[in-house]
């Protein structure tokens, strides 16, 4: 068993009277997939958003066991979750900088690095040696994955220019830059076609081979869910109604029914090829 | 085009034209159609209608032309500028930087150039070197600033109180006041933190109008509304610009052996800005190409992303706040010691209206926009005297001319902070 990255107890989010998630635990392991996957408004998001600091929740420990200690993440602040805790997240809507270029992207990915080489801006104003070392390091990280997605070609051109689909890749690889531990991708197969959806499965499992960080995965499309995934946690109304296996999640009466909404039906989640 | 299209687009030109004319028509009956004069000591109103009637008439057409007219003369935005700019397609550009800096370092010298000409060209790089100041803060940050002329103002009473009241040169104050100004812009930064567009605008306005009405009510330290007077003219290096300098200093003219000539200082003070500025432009250059400047620039693109990426948010406004801040107050101890008088009456919101304009007429980001912009809205209302009361009126429609011909500004591109060499593109 492949020791536990993060291990979310009792989650809980309140929005006024509305429980948009409601005790949730469940833990993700390092170099595994852990899918997250429920039908619409069942909280998905609002896990991510607790998780990468968007949202205070109002209940619940969230605990990163990352390598320099465990760090609790409810109780950092957004930003500090990505530069300290290096857990990186993508965006249900692509959100990536359109008016700059795809390299830009990769290099902004990595601020905290190069900022620190560049002394706080002071040093690289006169010339240090250190922080064109930095950037060269940042560069190459950068070429490295413009490769693995594809894109090496266009790094010069606009974010924004780019096609759908090269967008979603673009936004996982910028997460990547950031150096994580723990890789939360929000629905990175929405608006992908079959051979896309098919890409990106092989992109993710070979992040997951080799650089053996864990990730968490928001998906709708079964294709992908049911081919990458090691656990899968199943929400419906914010509460967790199954978890396990890709084999034992789609048997689970209860997650029949949250799909179909009939209990005596031998349907599956709808599986799209 | 099909036969029913015509008559409606017809119809619908006709329309917008003549609502255009409507609104011409309520805005010119009092401010044209009116005027008054003055008869043996009394004030007549006069009426002028037929002036009226041109002037609608003229939007009249005007607006019919331009609903025929759009799709040729409309320039589209560059979108695509910034892969043209890294395969080096650019070199105009560079040309014509390298070209106006020669030609405003030999300005003082050319034989065309006089009193005027240099007092113009002054103000044109004092508006330059606003636009670059404001352009870290709208075009980089993408913070709208509404108040910029506060910092404005703080540069250029820190001078005329430090060097009134400690004796300090102009070289000693002038980093002061830009730490000062500094510090105002990290005070402003604090609060506006969570604010983004329009509220943002709606509190720096705020922030430039309170600096202002405190150097206006402030009587014994600011002098109030009579502003302060007799502001030590800068010297070179010890050299002071004076017919007879006081006994045991040497004056500028003694110096080098010169005829005495007031045009000395004003060379003097047109080359202390110009370097003033180009300082401003070597700084955004280099660091739009650091960290911070690329962490400023996503910002602007997408501050959830930034947060996502680990970048601070507060610190990336503070500081973008703080360099722009820092730069207005240069500008302003350099207008206080040109002037050697200054009143809050000159950091009024039509200047931060006007470097504004600055900004976004010349293209948000693009620092050789800033400059083409600048010498249009210094020079146009210069060149429209002879137009005396219609100055105002040729400044507009060449400021509406603009908006409707380049959107984005006279030169809406950007150069990306790094490329990937086209040896590494290609390898792949």
């Amino acid at each position: 068993m492949k020791p536990v990255l993060l291990e979310v107890e009792h989650l809980t989010m309140r929005f006024g009277g509305l429980i948009a998630v409601d005790d949730l635990s469940f833990a993700a392991r390092q170099g595994e997939i852990t899918a997250i996957i429920g039908p619409n408004g069942a909280g998905k998001t609002t896990v991510f958003n607790c998780l990468t600091g968007f949202y205070k929740p109002t209940v619940g420990r969230l605990t990163l066991h990352h390598p320099a200690g465990p760090l609790l993440l409810e109780q950092m602040e957004g930003f500090r979750i990505a530069a300290r805790a290096r857990v990186a997240r993508t965006f249900q809507n692509i959100r990536l900088f359109p008016r700059m270029t795809v390299l830009e992207n990769l290099i902004v990915a990595q601020h905290n690095v190069l900022m620190r080489a560049s002394g706080f801006t002071l040093g690289a104003l006169f010339g240090l040696p250190r922080y064109r070392h930095a950037e060269q390091d940042a560069l190459e990280r950068s070429c490295l994955w413009l490769e693995r997605i594809g894109l090496v070609t266009r790094a010069n051109d606009e974010a924004g220019s780019l096609p759908y689909g090269d967008q979603r890749r673009l936004e996982i690889a910028r997460a990547m830059c950031t150096d994580p531990v723990l890789l939360c991708l929000d629905e990175p197969a929405a608006g992908l076609n079959p051979r896309e959806s098919a890409e990106l499965n092989q992109f993710l499992t070979g992040i997951r081979e080799r650089e053996k960080i864990g990730i968490l995965l928001i998906e709708h499309d079964m294709s992908v869910v049911m081919g990458i995934s090691d656990h899968i946690v199943v929400l419906d109304y914010g509460k967790r109604i199954a978890s396990g296996s890709p084999g034992t999640v789609r048997r689970d009466p209860a997650v029949i029914r949250a799909y179909l909404g009939e209990p005596e039906s031998d349907a599956v989640p709808a599986e799209r090829t | 085009m099909t036969e029913a299209a015509v008559p409606t687009r017809i119809a619908s030109a006709m329309k917008e034209a003549g609502l255009a004319a409507f609104v011409a028509l309520v805005l010119a009956m009092p401010m044209v159609g009116l005027y008054t004069v003055d008869e043996g000591g009394v004030l007549v109103v006069r009426t002028r209608f037929d002036w009226v009637l041109i002037g609608v008439l003229v939007v009249f057409a005007g607006r019919l032309a331009m609903a025929y007219w759009p799709a040729t003369l409309r320039i589209p935005a560059r979108r695509d500028a910034a892969h043209v700019a890294a395969d080096g397609h650019f070199n105009i550009l560079k040309f014509l930087g390298i070209a106006a800096i020669s030609l405003a370092v030999l300005l003082p010298v050319l034989p065309v150039t006089d009193r005027y000409v240099i007092d113009v060209a002054t103000t044109v790089l004092i508006y330059v070197m606003l636009g670059w100041g404001l352009n870290i803060v709208v075009g980089l940050a993408g913070l709208l600033d509404l108040g910029y002329v506060a910092f404005y103002a703080v540069g250029a009473y820190s001078f005329a109180l430090l060097a009134r009241n400690f004796g300090l040169n102009f070289w000693e104050c002038l980093p002061l006041a830009g730490a000062l100004a500094a510090l105002c812009g990290i005070l402003l930064g604090f609060p506006v933190l969570r604010l983004r567009g329009d509220y943002l605008a709606i509190v720096t306005l705020g922030f430039g109008e309170m600096i202002r009405i405190v150097l206006i009510n402030w009587q014994s330290f600011t002098g109030g509304p009579n502003g302060l007077t007799s502001i030590p003219r800068p010297s070179f290096f010890g050299l002071p610009f004076t017919r007879n300098p006081e006994e045991g200093e040497t004056a500028f003219h003694q110096f080098f052996g010169l005829e005495f000539a007031p045009y000395h200082r004003l060379a003097f003070l047109y080359y202390l800005i110009l370097a003033l500025a180009l300082v401003t432009n070597a700084f955004t250059m280099r660091i739009r190409r650091l960290p911070i400047g690329r962490a400023w620039e996503a910002l602007r693109e997408d501050e959830i992303a930034c947060r996502a990426l680990g970048i601070n948010p507060t610190n990336t406004k503070l500081t973008a706040f703080a360099i722009g801040a820092m730069f207005g107050g240069f500008a302003g101890s350099f207008f206080a010691a040109r002037q050697g008088f200054i009143s809050p009456e000159s950091f009024t919101f039509i200047e931060s209206a006007m470097i504004l304009a600055v900004v976004v007429l010349g293209g948000m980001g693009s620092q050789i926009g800033v400059v083409l912009a600048a010498t249009l809205l210094v020079v146009l209302p210069e060149l429209g005297r002879e137009f005396a009361e219609f100055r105002m009126v040729l400044f507009g429609a060449a400021m509406i001319a603009i908006m409707i011909w380049r959107p984005h500004g006279l030169l809406a591109r950007r150069d990306p902070s790094i490329v990937l060499p086209p040896a590494r593109r290609g390898a792949a």
